[in-house]
């Protein structure tokens, strides 16, 4: 019998290809599985702080606004009696604001004034004030949508970092304190 | 007798326990058809799959009440989508924009299947030509009229 022989492709093509293509499709895959879909990154971040002016949680006749900070670093911790990670962060900031590092200042989110303040009593204030957002449209116009989310907000105004979640000593060592320090140093 | 009493009683009282219909949010189903239009467009971050349209996260509900708001300001479908991209992302976009950087994601699949389709089919052609019975040669003939020849011979 004389049959012609199937054309057999190079061993590159019918192997080494398909390989490589696999190989790299799983780095993808993998790089992606290491990714938190829970975080997503703020447009935020390199703009001016969005402007409000919101009564104080505890003394509703004084308020607080961004304008006020200016000229000085701060951080803006957004936290509600309600929510449970943020007790997990907690002891973290009023080691913070014991180290008296950088000033800190709340965003009351959603919450009842009365729960808020017996919240603070009992496991303690570490924040300098506390503004009150309770309809929680000034959480919208800063892209908050899980509390606890933590802004750092340079002495110009403008977002820098925001930590999505908790914070934890890693993210504090890793990328909040120094970059406090890096933007102290600014004019 | 207590019983049948206490039992007349709970029928008697759960006869005021009616399920109402639930009110509409605002009087004007224009509106809220838009406001249901844009939010179709718009992706609940916490529940991440769905729509704000059809999320009932508390996040959802305050976006809506949002973009409700901002029709009611005069802004347009897209204005809102833009003021709400400017504070959550691009991400908010429930369908992806069409840029460079989606241009994959969009079309990636359809690209895929349609390469493995000529690949499939190119491989069946070859298959198909090289499958095709190659007839036997004159000598080739002889000697298997030969071989069952002796084959009968055997038996």
């Amino acid at each position: 019998m004389t049959t012609e022989a199937l054309p057999r492709r190079p061993l590159i093509v019918r192997l080494i290809l398909p390989l490589a293509l696999f190989a790299a499709l799983m780095a993808l895959l993998g790089v992606g599985l290491t990714l938190n879909p829970r975080e997503v990154p703020s447009p935020l971040i390199g703009k001016p702080a969005p402007g409000f002016e919101l009564p104080l949680l505890q003394k509703p006749d004084a308020t607080l606004s961004p304008q006020q900070m200016l000229g000085k670093v701060w951080i803006l911790n957004v936290w509600a009696s309600w929510c449970a990670a943020c007790r997990d962060e907690h002891p973290l900031l009023m080691e913070l604001a014991k180290a008296r590092t950088v000033a800190l200042y709340g965003l009351n989110y959603k919450d009842g004034r009365e729960d808020a303040i017996r919240w603070l009593g009992r496991y303690g204030d570490p924040y300098a004030a506390s503004a009150y957002d309770v309809k929680g449209r000034v959480g919208i116009d800063y892209g908050v949508y899980g509390v606890p989310e933590t802004y750092v907000i340079d002495k110009r105004g403008v977002i820098r970092y925001k930590h999505i979640g908790a914070v934890t000593p890693e993210v504090l060592e890793r990328s909040i304190l120094p970059l406090l320090a890096t933007l102290e140093r600014d004019a | 007798m207590r019983k049948l009493f206490l039992l007349a009683l709970c029928c008697a009282l759960s006869w005021s326990a009616q399920g109402g219909e639930a009110q509409p949010a605002a009087a004007d189903p224009q509106l809220e058809k838009r406001v249901l239009e844009v939010s179709q467009e718009l992706r609940c971050l916490v529940c991440q799959n769905q729509t704000i349209a059809d999320s009932s996260a508390p996040l959802a509900v305050d976006l809506r009440g949002q973009v409700r708001e901002k029709l009611e300001q005069g802004m347009t479908r897209d204005q809102i989508i833009d003021y709400m991209v400017e504070r959550y992302g691009e991400f908010v976009r429930y369908r992806p924009a069409m840029t460079a950087k989606t241009v994959l994601l969009w079309f990636g699949p359809a690209l895929a299947l349609f390469i493995a389709v000529v690949m499939l089919v190119r491989r069946l052609r070859v298959r198909h030509r090289a499958a095709a019975p190659a007839l036997l040669t004159d000598e080739e003939r002889a000697r298997a009229a030969q071989w069952l020849a002796r084959n009968d011979e055997t038996r």
